[in-house]
C-alpha cells in the first residue's frame, strides 16, 4: 500500500493550499482583454491571445447566480444537495455545492451573497487513501 | 450551387434503451426504410455519413454497409454529442451542395443505456459528482432554466407545461416511445430529479435510428423524385462562442441564436414564416429557452408563449409535434435526423393525425452540449 499524504490534497487543480496560510481558489487573467479563468491557462479563449495570462487569487466572496436542487444522482452520492453557480466578487465563476441552507426553492434566493469555504471533500478518498480538501459555498 | 433535397427519409419507432439487437441492425433497418421511401437502392448511394456517439470509434457506418450492401463507397463516421445525427446530415448536405455527389445517405443511430447522462467524472483524484455541484444533464439544464427564471420569473409550472404538451403530442405519433397523456399535476408531482426538472421533464433514453437520402436537384429531377422532395433551405452549425460563464455553466443560448440568425438569413425566411419546429427539448427547461433563441417569441416571453398554447398543435407555431425528446425519446446520434424526418413528414402532408395544416416551412434544431448547435430549415417543394 502506498502511503497516504500526511495532509489533504486539493480536490481540483485551481484550489491552492499554501504551506503557510489559508487555502484559496486561483484564477488567471488575460492581460490583453481582462477575462478571468479558473486555474492556469496558456491562452485566452475570448480574444485568442497566447502566453499573456497572469495568475490571481480569486475572491472568497460572491453571489449565487443560479442553482439546481439535485434529488437523483449516482449511487453513493448523498442527496438532496444544491448544485450552485457562483459569480465571485472581482471576477470568475465557480460551480460547487451550496451548503448550510435548506435545499428548498423557498429558501434559496438567486442573487444572495455567499462565501467560499474550504472543508474536507465529504470524506472521499482516492485509491491511495489520500484525503482531499474541497471548496463549498455558504450563505454569507 | 444546386439546391439539395431530401428525397427519402424515415425512422424506426423508438424503443426502450438497451433492447435493440445491435447498433448496425438499427442503422441498417433505418437506412433501408429511407432508401425504400425514395424508391432507390444502396448501389445508387455515392457516400454514407453515419452519426453515432457511443460506438464512435467502431466504424458503425461500415458495419451498416456490411449488413445492407458493401459497395465500396466512402463512409464518414461522425460524433458530436447530441448534435451527432444533424452533423451527419449536414456533412451529407455539404457534399451534395459542393457537387461532389448527387446521392448520399445519412444515418443516425444509437443504442443507449439507462439512467442519468453526464457527470460520470473520470479524471484523477476523487469523484467530483455531488462534491462540486452536479454535472448530470438534468442538473445542468435545470440551472440553464433557472437562469431564465431569474431573468424573467419563469415558473416551475410553466416549465412543466412543456412536458404536458409534448407528451400530448406523442399520443398522435405511433413512432414515439410513449403515447401517454401526462396532466400537469402528474408532471409536477413526478419524482424530482434536479429541481425544477422532474422525471417527466427529462428526455427518455431509447434505442433508435433514422436515415435520409439527400439528392442534388439535377438528379432528383432526372429520377422523377421532386414530387415528395423536401428542400434543404438552410443548414447551419455553430460551436459555443466565448461567454463569461460558459466554461463553468454551458451556454446553450448564444450558439443557438447565432445559428438561428444565420439559418433564417440563408433560407431567406423569418421566424414568422415558420409553420412548425422540432427543437432540442432534452429537458423541459431547455424548450422554454429555445422559443426565444429561435426567435419564435420576444425576449422574456417564452413563459407566456407556453401558457398561450401557441406552441401546441393547432397553435401559431407548433413545437415538437412528434412528442419531442421528452416523449418520442432521445437516442443521441439518431435525434438530429429523426427531427428532420418529423418536419419532412409534415411538409409532405403525410403526418396523419398530428399533421400541421398547410405546413410549408419547418425548422429543426439540436444542441450537443459542450457545445454544438445545428439548425436546418426545410421547405415543401410540390
Amino acid at each position: 500500500m502506498p502511503d497516504a499524504a500526511s495532509r489533504p490534497l486539493p480536490a481540483v487543480d485551481f484550489l491552492k493550499i499554501p504551506d503557510d496560510g489559508a487555502p484559496y481558489l486561483e484564477g488567471s487573467k488575460c492581460k490583453a482583454c481582462g477575462s478571468i479563468y479558473l486555474g492556469e491557462r496558456s491562452a485566452c479563449s475570448k480574444c485568442g491571445t497566447v502566453g499573456q495570462l497572469e495568475s490571481l487569487k480569486l475572491s472568497d466572496e460572491g453571489e449565487l447566480y443560479v442553482y439546481s436542487i439535485v434529488h437523483r444522482s449516482f449511487p453513493g452520492v448523498q442527496v438532496p444537495y444544491v448544485s450552485a453557480i457562483v459569480d465571485l466578487k472581482g471576477g470568475g465563476t465557480v460551480k460547487g455545492n451550496l451548503i448550510g441552507i435548506d435545499p428548498s426553492p423557498e429558501k434559496i434566493k438567486m442573487g444572495m451573497p455567499v462565501k467560499v469555504v474550504f472543508k474536507d471533500a465529504l470524506g472521499r478518498k482516492d485509491r491511495d487513501g489520500n484525503s482531499y480538501l474541497s471548496y463549498f459555498f455558504e450563505p454569507a | 450551387m444546386s439546391d439539395v433535397y431530401v428525397v427519402g427519409i424515415d425512422m424506426l419507432k423508438f424503443q426502450k434503451a438497451g433492447t435493440a439487437k445491435s447498433v448496425q441492425d438499427l442503422g441498417s433497418r433505418a437506412a433501408l426504410l429511407a432508401l425504400q421511401d425514395a424508391g432507390l437502392k444502396i448501389q445508387q448511394m455515392e457516400a454514407l455519413y453515419c452519426g453515432n456517439l457511443y460506438q464512435a470509434g467502431a466504424m458503425v457506418g461500415q458495419r451498416i454497409l456490411q449488413e445492407i450492401g458493401q459497395t465500396g463507397i466512402p463512409v464518414v463516421n461522425v460524433a458530436n454529442a447530441c448534435a451527432t445525427g444533424a452533423t451527419a446530415f449536414r456533412e451529407a448536405w455539404m457534399a451534395v451542395k459542393a457537387g461532389a455527389y448527387d446521392l448520399v445517405l445519412a444515418v443516425g443511430v444509437e443504442q443507449m443505456g439507462a439512467g442519468l447522462l453526464g457527470g460520470g467524472g473520470g479524471g484523477k483524484g476523487i469523484p467530483k459528482e455531488g462534491l462540486l455541484g452536479s454535472a448530470t444533464m438534468p442538473a445542468v439544464f435545470a440551472e440553464a432554466g433557472m437562469e431564465h427564471a431569474r431573468k424573467y420569473g419563469t415558473t416551475f409550472e410553466q416549465f412543466a407545461k412543456v412536458s404536458v404538451k409534448n407528451h400530448h403530442h406523442s399520443t398522435l405519433n405511433p413512432k414515439a416511445m410513449y403515447q401517454i397523456e401526462t396532466p400537469l399535476e402528474m408532471v409536477m408531482n413526478a419524482e424530482m430529479i434536479a429541481y425544477p426538472n422532474t422525471k417527466l421533464m427529462c428526455s427518455v433514453n431509447v434505442d433508435g435510428a433514422a436515415a435520409a437520402v439527400l439528392c442534388s436537384e439535377k438528379k432528383a429531377k432526372e429520377l422523377g423524385l421532386m414530387k415528395r422532395a423536401v428542400r434543404v433551405k438552410a443548414s447551419v452549425m455553430t460551436s459555443d462562442p466565448w461567454q463569461e460563464r460558459d466554461l463553468v455553466m454551458p451556454d446553450v443560448n448564444t450558439c443557438t441564436r447565432m445559428a438561428a440568425k444565420k439559418a433564417y438569413e440563408m433560407a431567406g425566411v423569418g421566424p414568422e414564416d415558420v409553420n412548425l419546429v422540432e427543437l432540442h427539448d432534452c429537458f423541459a427547461t431547455a424548450e422554454i429557452l429555445h422559443y426565444e433563441n429561435l426567435f419564435l417569441c420576444g425576449e422574456g416571453e417564452a413563459g407566456r408563449m407556453i401558457d398561450s398554447g401557441a406552441v401546441a398543435l393547432g397553435g401559431k407555431v407548433p413545437v415538437n409535434v412528434s412528442g419531442g425528446l421528452l416523449s418520442k425519446g432521445h437516442p443521441l446520434g439518431a435525434t438530429g435526423i429523426a427531427n428532420i424526418y418529423e418536419v419532412s413528414t409534415h411538409l409532405r402532408g403525410e403526418a396523419d393525425k398530428r399533421q400541421v395544416p398547410n405546413a410549408r416551412i419547418g425548422v429543426t434544431h439540436v444542441i450537443g452540449l459542450g457545445s454544438a448547435c445545428a439548425i436546418h430549415v426545410l421547405e415543401k417543394v410540390a
